[in-house]
């Protein structure tokens, strides 16, 4: 049979599903978050969040670094200042709104860093198993018994930052000590799921059928070891910007021009504060839990959408 | 339907059978799992070959060692704990354990592909079928997308997976029984391999679907001139499309034959046990005759032939010494029985 026949044969195959069945796997996780409403909530509040890191001046004409000693501790009202006015009679609604940029960047960095470093080790430790694993594992722990704040303190107490540094090496050098304390986590749970995926047929009928080990890892390993990840790096995403603020709060975070939710939510933790100007801890707080909770929705959106059984 | 582009490659290729048409030679095939309870021989010299449209059937219980086989060829053995320790398996004439990873996974898949018991954990849960069949010509053959995705549609329509167009779209979990072992069957034919291995492919199946199952096999096996290595515990299945059969127990081949001669007259005492004990009508009311014992524990194989604790043909000389080597009882037929005349002339009689 020529060529030309062959052709002719399957014409009527050809016309219709290849466009849309050829793409991958990510437009069909698209077609499926678009149909669901958490996703959608999420994804507003993140863009919103994200629009108020980048361009704070958008939401607020206020100097948030503008200090009005007489106006200290003066009550959120809507024909004054939305938020209240802090301690040294700054706003704070201002000062929540410029706030997002250091807090977003040290927990979305952090998060991208340990999951990228844990997932990295947790494949490797899991796929090659034997000596690669226990290497792997060891170092892992011996990260893993250093608690998050003590590491961090140490790490920031040996290399403090001065206080003229720009934000963004003050944000790196925090999500650094983060990330190198943080991946274990990642790698063990990566680990794991790799551990239950790897003997499954569906890995065996790859080899069988001549795939290379680096398909079988991202074809075969990778996407369906995937869900714990996403769900358990998303919460982490706030445990971060939690530690900031603790790290903060010691002072050897970010330093006092840089303002950012956690130091915020320190400076109004104090015994006094909490009483005379609870709105002082509430906006702040409020913000960085909004901002968890969205990116907790949107990791369950996207995790739900990869499950093709859930579909 | 012949593919020109097909045709090609498969000329270009150096894999070219035998003159008669030998695809597959295994002689003295061993493997063992090292695990912590001691070495487990799970293969003890396994000798069998295949031609280009034959079908040979490799039958026995689980834990023979029929499985294991089947891995070793295609060389996805979990090593460790489990290791080829001895033995040939020439492919056209090339001794495939020789081979380096690299070289031999170019066999895999384009030269010998297999099929698994249950489809549904042998397929990616996470992909749709019909990528996952267009990821076969997009991989190995470097097709785009769209010209890959129509392949599959053609190739899943070849295994009568009805409404192939829609259904490429479906993802494993969304399809019966049947359909996903046709899908799995189509991602091994995808290459046109010279030989398939279908390790127990309708176990997992109703009685209705085994059969179409396996004439489809049969049929791709007619128009492509595979070689097919059947690998079941179940008679009924090979009983029709097997050409040959090899009977394993404990690692070793104990009788091999044509499938008309076994099943009319078994040369070996576990051969004629096994067909003893499949129920029959008119033997209705009577008791079923079973094979007494269990199969001999891997790690600790009993001397002599290893099936003798459980033969009602046994006499010293089975208990102790080398087990009886495979040996031509008939006319192309082989045993590995000290008595294996005297079970044939029981067997004539009835």
């Amino acid at each position: 049979m020529t060529e030309a026949a062959t052709e002719q044969s399957i014409a009527p195959v050809g016309d219709v599903p290849s466009a849309s069945a050829g793409r991958s796997e990510w437009s069909a996780a698209w077609v499926e978050l678009r149909r669901k409403p958490l996703f959608w909530v999420s994804a507003v509040l993140i863009v919103i969040f994200v629009a108020m890191a980048v361009a704070p001046q958008l939401f607020t004409h206020t100097d948030p670094r503008y200090a009005n000693l007489a106006d200290a501790f003066k009550k959120p009202s809507t024909h004054g200042p939305l938020f209240g006015m802090d301690r040294q009679g700054r706003s704070v609604y201002a000062r929540t709104i410029y706030g997002a940029r250091a807090s977003l960047s040290v927990g979305l960095l952090a998060t991208v860093a340990t999951t990228i470093l844990g997932m990295i080790m947790g494949l490797l430790a899991g796929f090659f198993g034997g000596w690669v694993d226990a290497i792997l594992q060891r170092i892992g722990e011996i990260f893993f018994t250093i608690p998050l704040l003590l590491g961090g303190i140490l790490f920031l107490y040996k290399f403090p930052t001065s206080v003229d540094a720009p934000l963004i090496v003050q944000v790196l050098k925090i999500v650094f000590v983060l990330a190198l304390l943080g991946w274990p986590n990642i790698a063990r749970l990566m680990r794991g799921a790799v551990l239950q995926v790897k003997p499954s047929d569906y890995v065996q009928a790859a080899k069988a059928l001549g795939a290379k080990p680096g398909r079988i890892i991202f074809s075969h390993i990778l996407p369906n070891a995937l869900a714990p990840v996403i769900v358990v790096a998303t919460i982490n995403l706030g445990v971060y910007i939690a530690a900031e603020a603790t790290l903060s709060f010691l002072g050897i975070g970010l330093q006092d021009p840089a303002i950012s939710w956690g130091s915020d939510i320190s400076d109004a933790s104090g015994l006094g504060e909490i009483t005379a100007a609870p709105h002082m801890l509430l906006f702040p707080s409020l913000f960085l839990s909004l901002t968890v909770l969205a990116f907790i929705l949107l990791g369950d959106a996207v995790r739900d959408a990869f499950d093709p059984k859930l579909r | 339907m012949t593919d020109t582009a097909e045709e090609v490659s498969r000329i270009g290729s150096r894999w070219q059978p035998g003159p008669d048409g030998l695809l597959l030679d295994v002689r003295d095939l061993q493997v063992e799992f090292r695990t912590r309870e001691g070495v487990a021989k799970a293969i003890n010299g396994v000798d069998f070959d295949l031609y280009e449209g034959q079908t040979l059937a490799i039958l026995g219980e689980s834990g023979s060692g029929k499985s294991v086989t089947a891995q070793a060829i295609m060389g996805i053995l979990d090593s460790p704990p489990g290791f080829v320790t001895g033995g040939t398996v020439e492919y056209c004439g090339t001794d495939l354990l020789k081979l380096p990873e690299s070289r031999r996974r170019t066999v895999r898949g384009p030269e010998i592909s297999m099929i698994f018991q249950d489809a549904l954990s042998a397929l990616n849960p996470v992909f749709p079928v019909g990528w996952q069949i267009a990821e076969m010509f997009r991989k190995h053959r470097g097709m785009n997308r769209s010209d890959a995705m129509r392949e599959a549609v053609r190739l899943m329509e070849r295994v009568q997976i009805p409404g192939a167009q829609q259904r490429a779209k479906a993802y494993p979990h969304q399809f019966s029984g049947g359909m996903r072992q046709r899908i799995m069957i189509a991602m091994a034919i995808a290459l046109d391999p010279a030989i398939l291995i279908a390790d127990e492919p309708t176990t997992a199946l109703d009685v209705t679907v085994q059969a179409q199952i396996m004439q489809l096999l049969a049929d791709l096996q007619d128009e492509r001139k595979m070689g097919l290595i059947l690998i079941t515990h179940d008679l009924g299945v090979v009983a029709d499309v097997a050409d040959r059969i090899a009977v394993m127990y404990a690692g070793r081949i104990v009788e091999q034959a044509d499938v008309f001669d076994l099943y009319a007259n078994p040369g070996h005492p576990y051969t004629k046990g096994l067909l003893e004990s499949i129920p029959r009508v008119d033997l209705k009311g009577q008791e079923l005759s079973a094979i007494g014992g269990l199969p001999p524990n891997l790690l600790a194989i009993p001397p002599g032939c290893p099936f003798h604790p459980r033969c009602r043909y046994a006499q010293d000389v089975c208990k102790d010494g080398a087990p009886p080597p495979l040996r031509e009882v008939g006319r192309n037929r082989y045993a590995a029985c000290h008595f294996a005349e005297d079970v044939l002339r029981e067997g004539a009689h009835q």
